[in-house]
Parts: C-alpha cells; sequence; structure tokens
C-alpha cells in the first residue's frame, strides 16, 4: 500500500510539474470553455452555447488527460527506461498501471470540478438532474479508460517522439470531430459518419445527453463502449515495456 | 549450497539471429563476475534474461533459486539492477527517486546516507536531467542498492563516470561483496573488470569463448595450444606440474615459465606428434580479452571457439 501510494503522489506530481501537460490538461480546456460560451457558434435554437460547450469540454479534459498526458509520459518513461527500472522492482506491473489508473482519476476529478466551477459562472445550467449527473460520471470513466487505452496503445509501440506527434495529432482530430467544441451534427455527411465512430464524439455526445443541452445520438453509448474494450485490450497485448 | 546465479545451457534467439548460443555459467553468493565481450557478444541478452526481461529459447536461468519470469515477485526483493542509461524520472531529483524507491521495499537503506556514501549530497536535489553523466550513473547505482539486494546486476557502472566516481563506485561494489552480494557486471572496460571483479566471463557472438579468476587470467602460468583432448594427466607427470584444458585445444600450465619447461613440453608433444601452437606466459586482461576476441572474431560464425588464440611469446 505504501509503494501504491508513494507512486500515485509521485505520479501526480510530476504531471502537475509539467507545463505543457498543465496547458494540455486544464488551459486548453478552460480556455476554450469561456471561448466557445461567449462567443456564438455552437448554440442551437434551444441551448445556449455555455450549455453546449461545457459537457464537450468535459470531454475533452477527459480526453487530454486519459489519452494525451497519460500516453505521452508513459510514451517518455518507455523511452528513457524508467518503465524497464520499475520492472525490476517490488512495485510490478499491477500497482504501476494501479498508480498510474488512480493519478488520471484524481486528476480528472481536479479539472472536472474545475470545468463545472467555471462552466456555472458562466452560466451554465445542468439538466438531468442527479441521474444525469451520475450517468455522466459512468460515461467519464468509461470513456477514460477508453482513451487510457488509446494513449497506451501508442505510448508501448511507438518511440517518445512519434508518440508524442501521434498522441498530439490525434488530439486535434478528435477536438474538431468530436463534438466537444464543432457540434458533429455541424460536420459534412461523410465526415459525419466517421465522427461518430470515433470515441471523442460518442464521449462528448452522451455526457451532453445527461447534463447538457442536447440528445445523444444513436448509437453513441455502443461506440463509447466498444472502444472501452477495443483500446485496452489493444493496449495490453500490444504493449512493450522496454524502449527502441 | 546452490549458486547465486546458474546459466545452464541457455541459448536466446531474436527471430533468425542467436544472441545467445548454449551458455552454462555458474557465480557463487557474493562473488563479483565481470562479463566481458564485444558489441553483439549476447552480454546484454544475457543479463535482461537473468533480469527476467526475455524468456530463454532453450536452457534455463535461475537467480538465488529463482526463476526470473514465473518467480519474478519473488527475486525482485532481492534483486538491485543498474541499467546503462537512463531508467530515472528526468524531472525527478536524486533524493525523491531515492524515497520513491524506497517506498518499494521493506527494508530499504536511508536515502540520504545513500547519497552521502556515493558523493551525491551535493546533488541530491538536482533534477535528473540536470547532472552530469557520471552523477547519473552514481544515482542509477544508488536505485539498484536501496533495496538492500542479495544479487546485483551492473551494467556498464563506470561508464562517464570521473576518476572520484569510479573510486566511489568501485569501493561500493567491493563493500556489497564483503556483505555477500553477488555481483555481475556487464562492461567493455577491462580496467573495471579488472579492479572490481573476482572473476571474468568472456563472451564472443553469444557463446561463452573463456572464464576464469583474475589470477587464472592474467596471472601465472603458462598458456598453450595445441591439438584438443590432450592427455593432461600424462603431460603433467611429465612437467611434474598441473596441466588443465581450459577450451578444447588451449591449455594452461600452472607454473612459471622456463626453459626447461618449454623444453620438456616440446618434448612431450613431439611424442604425441602434436603440434605445439601459441605459447605464452600470463597476459594482462586486455591481452587476454583482444587474443579471445579478436582471434575470435575471424572464425565463421557456426564453428565452435576452439581455435587458436593471438599469444606472446617470451
Amino acid at each position: 500500500m505504501r509503494a501504491l501510494r508513494a507512486q500515485v503522489v509521485a505520479e501526480i506530481t510530476m504531471t502537475l510539474r509539467r507545463g505543457e501537460t498543465l496547458l494540455l490538461t486544464l488551459g486548453i480546456p478552460l480556455l476554450l470553455l469561456v471561448f466557445f460560451s461567449e462567443v456564438k457558434i455552437v448554440s442551437s435554437e434551444t441551448a445556449r452555447p455555455v450549455d453546449v460547450v461545457t459537457p464537450g469540454i468535459l470531454a475533452l479534459a477527459i480526453m487530454s488527460t486519459s489519452m494525451v498526458s497519460l500516453g505521452i509520459a508513459t510514451g517518455f518513461e518507455r523511452g528513457y527506461g524508467v518503465l524497464k527500472r520499475l520492472g525490476s522492482t517490488p512495485l510490478g506491473t499491477s500497482r504501476l498501471l494501479g498508480a498510474k489508473i488512480i493519478a488520471t482519476l484524481l486528476i480528472e476529478v481536479l479539472q472536472g470540478a474545475l470545468i463545472v466551477v467555471v462552466g456555472l459562472a458562466l452560466g451554465w445550467k445542468p439538466s438531468g438532474g442527479l441521474m444525469g449527473g451520475m450517468v455522466a460520471v459512468v460515461a467519464c470513466i468509461v470513456g477514460s479508460v477508453a482513451f487510457g487505452g488509446i494513449g497506451l496503445f501508442l505510448a508501448g509501440r511507438l518511440r517518445a517522439e512519434v508518440n508524442l506527434a501521434a498522441a498530439n495529432g490525434l488530439y486535434l482530430v478528435f477536438l474538431l470531430l468530436g463534438g466537444m467544441v464543432v457540434p458533429v451534427r455541424i460536420l459534412p455527411t461523410g465526415l459525419r459518419v466517421v465522427a461518430e465512430v470515433l470515441p471523442a464524439a460518442a464521449l462528448s455526445s452522451v455526457i451532453r445527453d445527461a447534463i447538457g443541452a442536447t440528445s445523444a445520438y444513436s448509437g453513441s453509448w455502443i461506440v463509447l463502449l466498444a472502444w472501452f474494450v477495443i483500446a485496452p485490450v489493444a493496449a495490453a497485448f500490444t504493449f512493450r515495456f522496454q524502449g527502441d | 549450497m546452490e549458486s547465486a546465479i546458474a546459466i545452464r545451457d541457455l541459448t536466446v534467439r531474436h527471430g533468425d539471429l542467436v544472441a545467445v548460443d548454449h551458455l552454462s555459467l555458474t557465480i557463487g553468493h557474493g562473488e563479483v563476475v565481470a562479463l566481458l565481450g564485444p558489441n553483439g557478444a549476447g552480454k546484454t541478452t544475457t543479463v535482461e534474461t537473468l533480469e527476467g526481461y526475455r524468456s530463454p529459447t532453450s536452457g534455463s536461468v535461475s537467480v538465488l533459486g529463482f526463476d526470473p519470469i514465473s518467480e519474478r515477485r519473488h527475486l525482485v526483493t532481492s534483486m538491485g539492477v543498474m541499467l546503462q542509461q537512463g531508467g530515472v524520472y528526468p524531472i525527478m531529483t536524486p533524493l525523491q527517486a531515492l524515497r520513491l524507491f524506497s517506498s518499494y521495499y521493506e527494508h530499504a537503506l536511508s536515502p540520504e546516507s545513500l547519497l552521502e556514501r556515493l558523493g551525491l549530497l551535493g546533488v541530491a536535489t538536482t533534477p535528473w536531467r540536470r547532472l552530469s553523466g557520471g552523477e547519473q550513473q552514481r544515482v542509477s547505482l544508488a536505485l539498484a542498492l536501496i533495496g538492500k539486494p542479495t544479487v546485483l546486476f551492473l551494467d556498464e557502472p563506470t561508464a562517464g563516470v570521473d576518476l572520484h566516481g569510479r573510486h566511489a563506485i568501485r569501493e561500493v561494489i567491493a563493500e556489497q561483496a564483503s556483505h555477500g552480494t553477488t555481483v555481475l557486471i556487464t562492461t567493455h572496460e577491462m580496467a573495471e573488470a579488472q579492479a572490481s571483479a573476482d572473476r571474468v566471463a568472456i563472451l564472443h557472438r553469444g557463446k561463452l569463448a573463456l572464464s576464469g579468476s583474475l589470477d587464472e587470467l592474467t596471472g601465472g602460468g603458462v598458456f598453450f595450444q595445441a591439438p584438443p583432448g590432450l592427455d593432461t594427466v600424462s603431460l603433467g607427470e611429465a612437467l611434474s606440474e598441473s596441466v588443465e584444458e581450459t577450451l578444447p585445444g588451449r591449455y594452461k600450465i600452472m607454473s612459471e615459465t622456463s626453459p626447461t619447461l618449454v623444453a620438456a613440453l616440446g618434448t612431450w608433444l613431439a611424442e604425441q606428434g602434436a603440434t605445439l601452437g601459441e605459447l605464452r606466459s600470463g597476459a594482462s586482461l586486455e591481452d587476454t580479452y583482444v587474443g579471445i576476441v579478436g582471434d575470435l572474431a575471424h572464425e565463421p560464425p557456426s564453428e565452435p571457439t576452439t581455435s587458436s588464440r593471438r599469444t606472446r611469446r617470451r
């Protein structure tokens, strides 16, 4: 237990000490939340921008932390030989992964709290009540696992620098096609079909359905659950602890 | 008592490449052994197999009586590993890294005392990425020692380390051995092997080319080459000295060289119809290493490493 606790503290401390990670996990989501809440780009006839954007930004925060931050950090740890070194200690794979999961979830709780507070300050009126909130939390956990799987899949196969580029590239693609700030419904048909099978669009759709202003597109839970299963399994089967 | 490290007929393949080829080696408790060999000799693969990072293709290994893969959780509490490079979070300071690693073990050493022992107190709060190469090596060694290991794997422990740091590392290795810790050092540096090891094993193309104590490899004794399989007992009687076939076709007479001995050896070989190959008396470790690796490098990979080695005539 002492080892797990120390590793969780180390993971969180290191994450919060990386400036680029703070920018990605807190700076950009909050900036986008404020910007798109104030600029009427993403509103619908029935909903104000902040009611549409806040749930989407929650999904973006989950993606930033679980996929990009976790994936890039793990990729560099693999490249630096840290994972190999840890593999020869009593920490063990299960406690290392456990620490990463706990640290990621705790950071996401912090992100979620900040986003909700800022959203409320901007006038967000969450819908769905307690049940909607619980569904949103479940969706965030499921999405976190799915994105974590994608991040670790990339980190476990690619060289650290290539992984960095791939994770950031994917972040941009998911940001634009994921319905987080740009609604999927306004995308051209071809792009919309692609977007709807991506985990980003599925997650933002189900969160928005639970506590936001619009309903989920059909099949979004199925898509999210499919990524929830496939991505971690792919990562588990392909992950390499040693660098290239 | 069972040896601390046992490698039995180990073969490890990477695809078509045979990285380790039927290697057998045992290391006793408290022994310091240096694994020498050129790049691609199979040193890293051998050590990684012992550390449990790779599976043997055939043969087996055991460390402290444990299988490094199936009994890993028992082994890691008693094993210290120092990687050649990296292995530490770049933004962590040595003190933070040691405190974190100490939390993994039930009975860890004090991080502060280890930092002091390795002359790192002055950089205890400097991030790893800002440390010099030598300081990083010493931190890496400290991390390997933090859990009070009974077996230590050190990969190029003094590479890039200044003279002062080398002395500190050598002292720590000697100290560990005096406490009964088994140390396996992988190195390219003859001086390092000579300074720290009780015994040296030279690998070449995945095979054990030579193994012996420093005295055996560098000290007294007369070394000669002749056809393999000679009757060493009969030769020993003829010379009134002990004779050993160290590798097929390579012999060692436990004696100082003298004209009488050389003459008697030549006569005995002539009687057997055997030709005397090169003959030398003692050698430095580097001479021995270059002799082995230099000569074997010219042999086809598939042939057994039994032919001549370059030697000095005195």
